[in-house]
């Protein structure tokens, strides 16, 4: 029997510990509103699936790494995706590639709604999204000037990094680049990492689950580079038992297929929510860093991350409410 | 113990009186390309090679929707897609909206290889594809004629593409089958285990005639199509949109890990119980040299051989 609902947003996770506090207050701010707006929502026993989609305001928000304010690619450009799933039927929509669109994860939700597929990317989605009217705006609408500094700050820490001629395995690790922090994501200097995507997954009165990711990805990443974000069963994923969103290190969440293995666990091995995120952020990382969002058709809700620090915030039904950063 | 393979060119709606001139040479295709499979097992190639190398003839063959061969686009272009993974080390690569590279699941093996990412797609994988040296030829290598005229069918039967979103229901809710129900058939896959029980992954598609431009399906998203860990290598086939919604692939190898199945059973209870019937197929084998080949489609074009001697090469269910 559903126990209320429970809502979780996420901005990314992999956070400089030297972030200004400012700027950590803007963000908590930021989840606090979001939270608010699904907490409303949820009062008036909206669905899950619905209520997801506020990932929209994380999307046009440019402090967080997702729509506006998106990490740059090399080119210097934005190249957008997101999923959405709804634990009814597990129906889903993903997008990939977008360079216009101003609110991916309201496309990855047509894509689910109004197209007979799963998953649409690049000119496709774009052509997509044209036939839907959704509103499209110029590339240089989601470029930020932090993030033109982030992507200068990127190539010359990591250009080694990136020349893909070099076979992975080589020990470029211990070269030496101009980075005072050793924490590194996706092999970039803390300091300068973008964490990637944000994220909110939600259980309704009905007991009904839905989750929803989106991101502009890696930062200095390759055109054309798709991470774990719009893939479902690794960046996001819902079902009858919950709904799980990720961020961090997306090869590593893919291979790991994070969201749908919290799931899995719950599924076939019968744990809780919290058990089964503190297992697969344990046992399915390897060496890659991550963090996830979850909450459970019962209305509990979790978190778990193995790296330093994930914007992040959640509340209940029972009037429990918390944002926070850090551990 | 020993090796094992497996490989399958698609499952679907297969008609059973299916004519004779389209069924030999596909047959034949499958015999000639499992029988390289096993020479390199048996030279003690690695299943990572051997997977590749068996879904490269595979896509080389103009009669599997994969490569030359792949079906067309709404716009009558062909958009590729592979991936390929290593049961040992989980590492993967995946390939989506290629156009003119050869063997899109050489390319998916480059991105692992050669690259900190996974995935890349269209203009990104091609330029990587360049860069790499890889083969590529002008889009219209990989159109067939049998491929054009699939395409006008398609679009004269007026076909919706079958609203993925709603449960399907039943057998009855289907559409009335074209004339060519090959027309359905997507992906080639190949999965093999050497005889110390290393395990890999491989499938390559042109996808579903008739889609949007850009539509990805279930073979390049690790979990869905295309999977493998130490427990199990599996590469499904069939509607991506239901494979995508199912993770497949990554459930046959979970089911083995947390409730203790067997392949046989694990793969039977993932293809049978839980997707939605005429949805998919699979090929799978375990660390131990076991071999499943499930679907639950009206066939799937599939071979497999074992160290032990068995072999097999079917498209229906056995009697």
């Amino acid at each position: 029997m559903p126990a209320g609902w429970a809502i979780a947003v996420h901005g990314g996770a992999g956070v400089d510990p030297n972030l200004p506090t400012e700027r950590q207050e803007e963000a908590k701010q930021l989840l606090t509103r979001c939270l608010n707006l699904g907490i409303d929502a949820l009062g008036s026993s909206a669905s899950a699936i619905d209520v997801v989609e506020l990932v929209r305001e994380l999307e046009s928000d440019p402090m967080f790494n997702s729509g506006r304010g998106s990490a740059l690619t090399e080119n210097g450009t934005v190249e957008m995706e997101a999923s959405i799933m709804d634990g009814v039927g597990r129906r889903c929509g993903a997008v990939s590639g977008l360079t216009t669109v101003k609110n991916p994860v309201s496309l990855a939700r047509l894509v689910m709604d109004k197209s007979p597929h799963s998953y649409l990317a690049f000119s496709g989605a774009e052509k997509f999204a044209k036939q839907m009217g959704v509103e499209t705006v110029e590339n240089d609408y989601f470029v930020t000037q932090d993030n033109v500094e982030m992507l200068k700050l990127a190539k010359e820490a990591n250009s080694i990094v990136f020349d893909y001629r070099i076979p992975k395995g080589s020990n470029y690790e211990s070269c030496g680049t101009l980075v005072e922090s050793p924490i590194h994501m996706n092999g970039i200097p803390i300091s300068i990492y973008a964490p990637e995507t944000v994220g909110c997954v939600v259980v309704d009165r009905q007991g009904h689950c839905a989750a929803a990711t989106s991101t502009g990805g890696l930062l200095n990443k390759r055109m054309g580079r798709i991470g774990d974000s719009p893939l479902i069963g690794a960046g996001t994923y819902a079902c009858d038992l919950c709904a799980v969103s990720c961020t961090g290190e997306g090869e590593a969440i893919i291979r790991g297929t994070l969201a749908r293995e919290v799931g899995a666990v719950m599924e076939y091995k019968g744990l809780g929510l919290q058990d089964a995120v503190d297992f697969v952020i344990k046992e399915r990382l390897d060496e890659g860093k991550a963090g996830l969002i979850a909450v459970s058709k019962t209305g509990q809700v979790a978190y778990g991350f193995n790296c330093v620090g994930m914007f992040r915030g959640c509340a209940t039904e029972n009037g429990f409410m918390e944002v926070s950063i850090w551990d | 113990m020993g090796w094992a393979i497996a490989l399958h060119g698609g499952a679907g709606d297969i008609p059973l009186n299916i004519p004779v001139e389209r069924r030999q040479p596909r047959e034949a295709a499958l015999r000639r390309i499992i029988e390289i499979g096993v020479s390199k097992l048996n030279a003690k190639f690695s299943p990572l090679d051997v997977v590749e190398l068996v879904v490269r003839e595979l896509e080389n063959c103009p009669y599997f929707n994969a490569g030359k061969g792949s079906v067309l686009t709404t716009n009558g272009t062909v958009e590729m897609e592979a991936c390929i993974m290593d049961g040992n080390t989980k590492r993967c690569g995946a390939v989506s909206g290629v156009t003119t590279v050869v063997n899109p699941i050489s390319l998916a093996r480059q991105i692992m290889e050669k690259t900190p990412h996974i995935y890349l797609a269209f203009d990104g994988a091609e330029a990587f594809a360049r860069e790499q040296g890889l083969e590529t030829m002008d889009k219209s290598h990989f159109i067939t004629p049998e491929n054009i005229e699939r395409l006008k069918q398609a679009k004269e039967a007026n076909r919706v593409q079958q609203d993925y979103t709603q449960p399907i229901k039943t057998e009855d809710q289907k559409e009335p089958p074209l004339p060519d129900g090959l027309s359905k058939l997507g992906t080639v896959g190949c999965v093999a285990v050497d005889n110390l029980g290393n395990l890999a992954a491989a499938t390559s598609t042109g996808g579903l005639v008739n889609t949007m431009v850009g539509r990805i399906g279930d073979t390049p998203v690790i979990g869905a199509g295309t999977y493998a860990n130490k427990f199990c290598a599996v590469s499904a086939t069939g509607r991506g949109e239901a494979i995508i919604r199912e993770t497949v692939a990554r459930d046959v190898a979970a089911v083995m890990e947390y409730k203790g199945l067997s392949l046989k059973e694990a793969a039977a209870y993932i293809v049978h119980e839980v997707a939605p019937k005429g949805t998919t197929g699979l090929v799978a084998v375990s660390p131990t040299g076991e071999v499943a080949m499930p679907f639950n489609a009206t066939g799937m074009f599939r071979a497999c051989a074992t160290e032990d001697g068995f072999s097999e090469i079917a498209i229906w269910h056995s009697e």
